[in-house]
Order: structure tokens, then C-alpha cells, then sequence
């Protein structure tokens, strides 16, 4: 517009398809590219064709929550398995410290968790709206029920410990009422800790509802090895019942991966290839085989040594729920930009694809 | 009251993008800011918060000599594509507030003073419709028009097109329309024209259906989307078999091996 003299001149030109094939290159080379925007092989431009769908630009819209979602799911799942731990170990009656600093843990994760969430909202003002409907055909609202029950009863738990602690009432008083609500705390608690895997996986981002049946597992188990992590680097690390916890969580968690491993499917190339598959990669090790290991060798007699395995395979486990929910939550949203999986999963002509790839 | 629809018919569309113009300004959308995509003509990329019709740029290969055209020059196919509002929409049901609804018209409404921007229809929409404007922090797709509805006006898109390209009006008159439109296609000679209508996919048809020529996935139009409550069996049954699983180890750990 500025030089009136280059604008005829380009329009008194003979625009060739030559010149327009350049006018488009250099509007790829200077475009501020849709973000997301698939690149084509050997640098031609996209072209909107049947196999890449219109010019291999996402059909789906990638998941927009921040950090603290995935920190969301790691905080509640601790929480929730926390909550089952504490009401199972006071039942038990062997091991009362145990029991107490599950239900701080769980009490810690249920002011935490909300917070969380409410803030990665578009408007955290509005965050009861969730509680003005309650919709058992949406994990979202089904979950926040859960975690608004989970909330309510681990505070309410830790209040009523308090109280009998300090006033000595002896047992009448909350005979009834504090075991009815550790009960309810521990069955949130298990909704909490797995409910995330249903959250993700019924959508339609392609790598996770291609493992809802998977991923509930797969967030439970982490749940309960973060969980069991946690109390052991809070001092309960010669627990017996803690270690058995952790190898099983463990097993769990290999499991899952080797399952992930196995399958070869181009829906799930998000958590075998790029950052994603990093994390979830790096996120299933510290949590499975690598505790695992370490577990085993610490064996089952108390000393220095075994103390110290356990305390490593402990961090090891919290950092690798860490990873595990930013892994999957990175997989998503890298599986919404392959929108040829979407349009083939779509057709139902994974198979197909799955041979092309694989 | 009728289920209202689009019928946006490609093989009508110039091209001409009034639809999209019409949109914002009858919804004052926000600006989506100056971006070369280097997608053909096609600027506005994809639907989202702040575009609600889209022009999609298709570039064929012409048949040689029709039109005068040389095989090395690009044939242009446009289509506006626009929020399905399904029978069975992902969005509604996964929305948490109860902020996304159904209206007596058939469409599917976001209503702006319940949403709470928790993002979940984002990952809910098998056609990558609905977003989170980031500034505002509430999702927002196509209204359907529901206040010029209401008013008994045609949407302004459909308003708009200054070749009804867009027809709006009571859904089973326009698939009739849509068909007798394809049978008038064929007796032209037109062979690919097809109706994208995903009736039998578990999201039971869309009030927001296309004439589209080739395969409806160069428009990044799945022919079998998905709602993702189908998910929703196998995920409760997993978590329930896994909280199960925690339950019975913990207390196996805890009241089993007694040392």
C-alpha cells in the first residue's frame, strides 16, 4: 500500500502458476503459522487431500488446561489412595502414626486439590457452578462432586481427630461419626485416585480413548505408588505394609507400560515418540521397574542400607506420578494434531493405518 | 417448536467469506489478529472462541479443458464449515455446569453467565469446534443464532450468503432439499456430490449438514465422529475394577501378612 508503483506492476505481470506457487511458499516461509499446523513430508505445502484431511491442520482442538490440571491429577490421586491407606491402617490398629500422617497427607492433598483446579479454571469465581448440576454422564462433573465429597469429609476427619485428641471426650462423642466419615473419606478417596483416567479417557482425543480401559489403572496405580512415596519419605520408610504396597503399585505400573510397549498403533505414537512419549516414557519407568528393583533388593529386614533403597525408590515413584499425569496430559494434546489419525480412527480404518505405520 | 438447520451446499460457495463477516459482527466476536496461514486463501484456519463460520479452501486438480483449464492450474472448491450442533453432542453432555444446553430450536447453546471455562467440551467435541477464548476464559462456539431465532430471523450467516450456499430452515425439509439438489448435481454430470450427514455414527446426526464434492475428509469432516460418552462403560468399568484392586491390596498389605 505503501508503494502504489510495486502494486501495479505485480498486477500488470502475468501471474504464472510458477509465480504462484513462489507467492505461496513465501507465505509459508513468512506466515505466523497456525500453531499446531502439521508439517508435510519433503517441505511441500500441505495440500487438502483424503489422506491428511485439509491440509493436515488439526480437526481437534488440543486440551487448553495449564500445569495445574495434570498437578491436579497428581495431588488428588495421592490424596485419594492416602485416605484409603489411613482408614485401612487405623482399622488395623498396628501402626497409629501410620494412620495419622496418611490422613494429614490426604487431608494436605484435599485443601491442595481444589485450589488447583478452580484455578487453572477460565473463571475461578465460578467454580461452584460444577455443584449446581450433577451429571453422571460427565467425568467432569461426576469428579468434582467426588473431590467436593473427598474435600469435605478428609477435612472433616482431621477436625474430628483433633477435637477428640484435645478435649479427651473419650470415644461417645464421635463413636459413630468418626469412623462413618473416614469410611466416606476412603471411598472418594478410591473414586479420586482413578476417576482422572475416565476423565481423559472418554473425549475425543484419539490416544486417550484408545486407553480408557487402561488409564484408570494406570492413574490408580501411580496413585497409590505417589501415595506410598510420600509417607515413606515422611519417616514411614521401615513400614512393612508400605513396602508390600509399593511393590505391588510397582507391578502395576510395569505392567501397563510394557502393555503400551507392546501395542503398535499410530494413535498411540504420542507416548512412544517426541516430548510426550518422553515423559510418559520416563514418567512409567520411575514408577514401575525402577522402584521395583529397588524394593526387591531393600528386601523385607529393616537396616541402613534397605532404608536407604526404599527412600530412593520412594522419590523415585512421586517424580514418575509427576511425569506420568504431565505425559499424558502432553499426549493428548499432540494427539489432536495428527489429523489423520482422528479422520482414519474416525472411518474406523485404524487397522489399516496401524499396518501403514507400524 | 421445529428443529432448525444449515444446509451449506460447497458446490454453491464462492468463496466470498461474507458468511464468516456476517458472524462477527452480528455476535461481535473478537478479531482473531493478521495471520498468514500459507493455506491457500484460507486465513482463518480452523473454527474456534472467535470464528464461528469457516471458509474452507479446497484445491483440486481441474479436468483438463473444462473451464479452459490447464492441468497444472488449481480448481477451487469452498465450504463453510460451522458447528454440527449434533442430535447427541460430546460438548453438552460432558459440560459440568450445565452451562451448555439444549434449546427449543434443536441447536446446541453455551450459556455465557453459567460457564465456567473448566475446557472439558474442548477435548469433548469430536469435530474440534467448540474452544477457551484464553483472554475471556469462557468456551464459546456457534450460538445458532439463538436470539435472531427467537426474534424469527434467519441466522446472520445464512443471511448473509449472497448465493444460498447457506440454506437455514426446519431440518427434514432440508435434507428433501439436500437430495433433490444431489439428484440435480448428477443429472448435470456432477458424479462426486455427497450429502455429509452422519446419521449412523453414535453422535445420530448433525443439524448442521454439508454438500460436499469427494471425500468429506479432505474438509476435515470425519464420516463416523464419535461422542464420547461411547467411552464411558469401559472407563467406569476400569476404574471401578482398579479402585477395587486398591481397596483389596491395601487391605491385604495392612490386615493379611500378620509378622
Amino acid at each position: 500500500m505503501n508503494n502504489p508503483q510495486s502494486d501495479t506492476q505485480l498486477l500488470r505481470g502475468r501471474i504464472s502458476e510458477e509465480r504462484l506457487m513462489e507467492i505461496r511458499r513465501e507465505a509459508e516461509s513468512r506466515a505466523q503459522h497456525f500453531p499446531g499446523a502439521a508439517s508435510t513430508s519433503a517441505g511441500l505445502p500441505a495440500r487438502a487431500d483424503a489422506e491428511s484431511g485439509y491440509y493436515a491442520l488439526p480437526l481437534l482442538k488440543p486440551p487448553r488446561w495449564k500445569w495445574q490440571v495434570p498437578a491436579y491429577f497428581f495431588t488428588g490421586g495421592a490424596a485419594g489412595a492416602s485416605a484409603v491407606i489411613a482408614a485401612i491402617a487405623r482399622v488395623s490398629a498396628k501402626d497409629p502414626g501410620l494412620a495419622r500422617d496418611a490422613q494429614r497427607l490426604a487431608t494436605a492433598g484435599a485443601f491442595v486439590s481444589p485450589i488447583l483446579l478452580s484455578s487453572d479454571l477460565g473463571r475461578p469465581a465460578r467454580f461452584l457452578n460444577m455443584l449446581r448440576v450433577f451429571k453422571p454422564q460427565s467425568p467432569m462433573s461426576v469428579g468434582a462432586w467426588i473431590l467436593a465429597g473427598f474435600s469435605a469429609s478428609s477435612t472433616a476427619v482431621s477436625v474430628l481427630d483433633l477435637r477428640s485428641h484435645h478435649s479427651r471426650l473419650g470415644s461417645d462423642g464421635h463413636s459413630i461419626l468418626q469412623p462413618t466419615t473416614q469410611v466416606f473419606a476412603a471411598l472418594m478417596g478410591l473414586g479420586l485416585s482413578t476417576y482422572t483416567g475416565v476423565l481423559i479417557g472418554a473425549t475425543a482425543v484419539p490416544v486417550w480413548y484408545e486407553n480408557v480401559g487402561l488409564l484408570p489403572y494406570h492413574f490408580g496405580a501411580s496413585a497409590l505408588g505417589s501415595a506410598v512415596g510420600l509417607l515413606e519419605l515422611a519417616g514411614h520408610h521401615s513400614s512393612d505394609a508400605l513396602g508390600l504396597l509399593g511393590i505391588g503399585a510397582a507391578c502395576a505400573e510395569t505392567v501397563a507400560e510394557a502393555r503400551t510397549e507392546i501395542k503398535s498403533d499410530r494413535a498411540l505414537k504420542p507416548l512412544k515418540s517426541g516430548k510426550s512419549g518422553w515423559l510418559t516414557r520416563l514418567g512409567s519407568i520411575l514408577s514401575g521397574p525402577v522402584p521395583l528393583v529397588l524394593r526387591l533388593l531393600a528386601g523385607r529386614r529393616s537396616s541402613a542400607r534397605s532404608d536407604n533403597l526404599r527412600r530412593i525408590a520412594a522419590a523415585s515413584c512421586v517424580a514418575g506420578a509427576v511425569l506420568t499425569r504431565a505425559g499424558w496430559i502432553a499426549a493428548g494434546s499432540a494427539s489432536t494434531k495428527d489429523a489423520a489419525v482422528s479422520l482414519t480412527l474416525a472411518n474406523g480404518r485404524s487397522k489399516q493405518s496401524t499396518q501403514i505405520v507400524a | 417448536m421445529s428443529t432448525t438447520a444449515f444446509l451449506t451446499d460447497s458446490t454453491l460457495c464462492i468463496g466470498c467469506k461474507a458468511c464468516e463477516v456476517a458472524c462477527k459482527e452480528w455476535n461481535q466476536i473478537p478479531d482473531d489478529g493478521l495471520m498468514w496461514s500459507g493455506k491457500s486463501y484460507d486465513n482463518t484456519v480452523a473454527l474456534g472462541a472467535s470464528t464461528w463460520r469457516h471458509v474452507k479452501f479446497v484445491e483440486n486438480t481441474p479436468i483438463p479443458g473444462l473451464g479452459g483449464n490447464s492441468p497444472q492450474s488449481a480448481a477451487w472448491s469452498f465450504s463453510s464449515d460451522v458447528c454440527k450442533h449434533c442430535e447427541e453432542a460430546g460438548c453438552l453432555e460432558a459440560c459440568p455446569t450445565g452451562a451448555i444446553v439444549r434449546t427449543e430450536f434443536g441447536g446446541v447453546f453455551i450459556q455465557p453467565d453459567v460457564c465456567n471455562g473448566c475446557a472439558y467440551c474442548v477435548v469433548a467435541c469430536p469435530f474440534g469446534v467448540v474452544d477457551r477464548n484464553e483472554r475471556d476464559g469462557r468456551a464459546f462456539k456457534c450460538t445458532f443464532c439463538y436470539d435472531r431465532q427467537h426474534a424469527a430471523l434467519e441466522p446472520a450467516c445464512a443471511k448473509a450468503c449472497p448465493t444460498k450456499s447457506i440454506q437455514f430452515g426446519e431440518l427434514e425439509s432440508l435434507r428433501r432439499a439436500a437430495h433433490q439438489r444431489l439428484n440435480e448435481l448428477e443429472a448435470r454430470g456432477v458424479q462426486d456430490a455427497h450429502l455429509y450427514d452422519p446419521r449412523e455414527s453414535s453422535v445420530k446426526g448433525t443439524h448442521s449438514i454439508f454438500i460436499v464434492r469427494g471425500d468429506p475428509a479432505v474438509y476435515n469432516l470425519p464420516s463416523a465422529p464419535d461422542v464420547p460418552t461411547v467411552h464411558l462403560r469401559r472407563g467406569w468399568t476400569a476404574a471401578a475394577v482398579a479402585a477395587g484392586m486398591l481397596l483389596t491390596g491395601t487391605a491385604l498389605a495392612f490386615l493379611g501378612g500378620q509378622r
